[in-house]
């Protein structure tokens, strides 16, 4: 199960290493448990769904991944987290980590920064000064996360100024500019318009070849577009996991799982 | 249909008698405050001329001006700040960002709240026992300024850290997402959004830095010194100080001058003052999320 | 798009402790430092005045004498007599006169700020409370010695001006502003919900106040009083020039007395350091920090249980 680093180096379009490995993850903060012995493995170059109604875990989930446990002192993790092949757990540069890894979580928060200075951020922290080159990226992640149109023309007015659905793009924008290896989007259309949405879902598709992507979402159809294969969360558990066409087709475990993207519950 | 019972009339009354019993207590509290600002500034105009503010005291200090007083006010003041505004920010940093919320942190907050209850003169009996005999810098400026600096770092640790925790967590959160140190953080979105805040604080240290009397009296400050000070380690002439030496030393002093002394002072603090109120209004109108 | 960022980077190196990561650190201790700071500072002021003050309370200290003797004679050329009782009752006389005139105008002023005034009225009354508590003590020294002195001698037609009424008005007004701050403050922070539940009940405006306000915001205002005295008590410049400076037990109002601080800044000047004299002021100066840093750590207590609730 376990990559050694030597095979995560020679990285070939055939093979498909495991880029995150979980292992028995259970998350409490104090007495209550938000996540239940979990074990999935999630594929680089493929779109891993993650559904579920409210409070089943799934942001716990993410924030687990990114480490974010170290802000939080309630927040205690349980169990193995495999980044390519590294236990994170041990990881001694968190921020390091972090900075291979993009997130944009539901709430919308642009920083209170220019439009070119909130997507330049990331790019500046890890060393880049080179101004035309930050402008090939600035200009780069806000096509990809539809904005580019919207705000050309205005780099300077301040992000945190945005309309909600725009703060939430440029978010994707940043997340972006990380040029993350793993991507994680937590029900990034919740502020978003329906047309924004399906732009950005086709990018989605392409920003495969380059990361993996870990699509969190409330939306079952969303999941079935996108996701290659997609887990089910519930109540800390995971209840299903497996290619999403057979979760739409019945092929299920749990017949929980079936309920819930027949729309019976959710 | 809401007719006005006999009960609810007395109520109203009352109400009305209750709003009119504090409203003057208010007034009666700021009214003579006023009068007394007012008189200070009737006796003390005539005097202040260039000459009263740039010149140096003669005849017994009964005559010319306070230049040496102004000038030791500016120079304390300058190093109380130097000293304090690091140490405060950083104080107000680590409170704010790093502080784990345990019984170590608890203490650091009882230590701000007794520096700043201390009364001043415990606060001078310290800067004469630490600074001028312990460590040997004699009475200076030196010692002066790092009383003084001690007195009223939690004006800057308070402002800064009030101001730091304007700033809305998720503005972190997202930071630290992206790979941020808490390092980087603070420096690109915490400490900008907070600067001037933090500004507001230090005006205010100012203003209350300038009108310090007994945590000088024995450790820098002195009642008259015939020339201008050349060095942190040399004695100087302080405008508080010098209030209370006219207005109680120096016999046959003319009226006026105590008044003109009075009046720099506290145009001095009171000015101050405005300026950091006006910043922090200016601030709070100023949306940036 | 560019080739330059096509290239994925190796996943293996982002453990790497690199200079954000010791940058980070080193701050982390820098700030650290500066936290501590404040501790260190409190407990050096402590050390250094009891290190100042040590011979004199292992050496001729009598708790009785020192705490309980009106005699305050550190000049006599027959026999010194270091007794502070005389002093702790000018302090406490002046303190206690300027709580009287303080609590009531400060607890009306906050009432009146908080639950009554509205828009812009309030926003100018707290600068102006604001801008009052800014004066220095040294001006309110001033202001007593020249105003308050003539106007009480006239108005009351005694001898002496600078008494224990001059210095508790001047305390009255100096502590006033802050003990309005705070306890406008502690009024604030009773939620709204409680007022608004109270005035669907059919309550009025003052019954309002009354019977929910003033209770709910209980601790606040005693902290409140309570960080008062403690200035009240600690204040120097003001009471040295405003009561007279002389050693007495008052038995009226218009008695000069002397405070404790005070004492200290005028003697302390003319003492050779190391002095038994010296000490004596010193040790004074133990009593102040000690008495204080408990008074405020009350306060503290206080307001940090209102605000906890």
């Amino acid at each position: 199960m376990v990559v050694p680093d030597s095979q995560v180096e020679v990285m070939t379009s055939t093979a498909t290493p495991i880029k995150l490995g979980v292992k028995n993850l259970s998350i409490k903060y104090g007495q209550e448990t938000a996540l239940d012995n979990i074990s999935l493995d999630i594929h680089e170059h493929e779109i891993f769904g993650i559904i579920g109604p409210a409070n089943a875990g799934k942001t716990s989930f993410l924030k687990a991944i990114n480490r974010m446990d170290v802000f939080n002192p309630e927040m205690q993790v349980d169990g193995l987290i495999e980044f390519s092949g590294h236990d994170i757990s041990k990881v001694r540069n968190v921020y390091g980590l972090r900075s291979r890894i993009g997130v944009v979580f539901p709430l919308p928060v642009g920083l209170p920064l220019s439009v070119y200075d909130n997507v330049a951020l990331a790019p500046r922290l890890s060393g880049e000064n080179n101004k035309a080159e930050l402008n090939v990226i600035v200009e780069r992640c806000l096509r990809r996360a539809a904005l580019w149109d919207e705000v050309k023309d205005r780099l300077d007015s301040l992000g945190s100024l945005l309309s909600g659905g725009q703060q939430q793009r440029l978010t994707i924008a940043r997340a972006l500019s990380q040029e993350p290896e793993l991507l994680m989007l937590d029900e990034f259309s919740i502020a978003v318009d329906p047309v924004t949405t399906m732009r950005i879902e086709e990018v989605l598709k392409e920003l495969k070849q380059e990361m993996t992507i870990i699509l969190v979402t409330n939306l079952v159809q969303q999941a079935r577009r996108l996701a290659d294969r997609t887990a089910f969360f519930l109540d800390g558990k995971c209840l299903d996991i497996g290619i999403t066409e057979d979760l739409f087709t019945g092929e299920v475990s749990d017949p929980r799982t079936r309920d819930y993207v027949e729309g019976r519950f959710g | 249909m809401f007719q006005a019972t006999p009960v609810n009339h007395r109520n109203l009354s009352r109400q009305k008698l209750f709003r009119f019993l504090f409203g003057s207590m208010t007034a009666l509290l700021i009214l003579p405050v006023i009068i007394v600002l007012s008189t200070l500034i009737y006796k003390g105009a005539p005097v202040i001329s260039f000459e009263f503010l740039f010149a140096n005291p003669t005849n017994g200090m009964t005559a010319g001006g306070i230049f040496p007083a102004l000038l030791g006010t500016i120079l304390l003041v300058l190093g109380a700040l130097i000293a304090s505004v690091p140490l405060g920010v950083a104080a107000a940093i680590y409170l704010s960002e790093y502080a784990p919320n345990n019984w170590f942190t608890r203490a650091i907050n009882i230590a701000i709240i007794n520096l700043a209850g201390v009364p001043s003169i415990v606060h001078a009996l310290f800067g004469l026992g630490a600074f001028v005999i312990f460590f040997r810098f004699g009475t200076s400026i030196l010692a002066a300024s790092l009383t003084l600096a001690i007195m009223t770092l939690p004006i800057v640790i308070v402002a800064t850290r009030e101001s730091l925790q304007a700033v809305p967590m998720a503005f972190r959160e997202a930071c630290w997402n992206m790979g941020a140190t808490r390092w980087q953080t603070i420096r690109r979105i915490v400490l900008p959004n907070a600067v001037t805040g933090i500004l507001t604080g230090v005006i205010l240290e100012v203003s209350r830095t300038a009108g310090e009397t007994a945590p000088i009296m024995f450790t820098g400050a002195v009642f008259f010194l015939p020339f201008l000070p050349q060095g942190v380690f040399d004695q100087t002439m302080a405008l508080s100080l010098h209030l209370y030496v006219v207005s109680t030393q120096v016999p046959e002093m003319p009226e006026a001058v105590p008044y003109g002394v009075a009046l720099v002072l506290i145009g001095l603090v009171l000015i101050m003052n405005s300026v950091s109120i006006a910043l922090r209004m200016y601030l709070r109108g100023k949306k940036k999320w | 798009m560019n080739e330059k960022h096509s290239q994925p980077r190796r996943a293996v190196d982002f453990d790497r402790l690199n200079r954000a990561w010791y940058i980070d650190k080193a701050v982390q201790l820098l700030v650290f430092i500066g936290g501590i700071s404040a501790v260190i500072f409190i407990i050096g002021i402590f050390v250094f005045i009891t290190k100042e003050g040590l011979g004199f309370v292992i050496g001729d200290f009598s708790f009785s004498e020192f705490f309980f003797s009106q005699n305050w004679r550190p000049t006599s050329e027959k026999q010194t007599t270091y007794g502070i009782l005389a002093l702790i009752a000018g302090t406490a006389s002046v303190t206690g006169l300027a709580m009287l005139i303080a609590i009531p105008f400060s607890l009306g002023t906050a009432i009146y700020i908080a639950e009554f005034a509205t828009g812009k009225t309030r926003e100018y009354l707290k600068i102006t409370v604001e801008l009052l508590a800014a004066i220095p003590s040294v001006v309110w020294g001033f202001i007593g010695l020249t105003m308050m002195n003539p106007l009480i001698i006239d108005l009351f037609d005694v001898p002496v001006g600078l008494s224990v009424l001059n210095a508790g008005i001047i305390l009255g007004l100096m502590a006033a502003p802050i003990m309005t701050s705070i306890a406008e403050d502690a009024l604030k922070a009773v939620p709204d919900r409680y007022r608004e539940a109270a005035e669907a009940l059919g309550a009025t405006r003052w019954q309002v106040i009354f019977k929910v306000v003033l209770p709910a915001a209980k601790n606040g205002l005693l902290g409140a009083v309570l960080l008062g005295v403690g200035r009240g008590f600690g204040e120097t410049m003001a009471v040295l020039m405003a009561t007279g400076h002389s050693i007495n037990i008052p038995g009226s109002i218009f008695d000069s007395v002397r405070a404790l601080t005070a004492t200290i800044a005028a003697e302390l000047g003319e003492t050779a350091v190391g002095s038994q004299h010296y000490q004596a002021l010193f040790t004074i100066g133990i009593s102040l920090f000690v008495i204080t840093f408990i008074i405020n750590l009350i306060a503290d207590l206080i307001i940090r249980d209102v605000s906890k609730g």
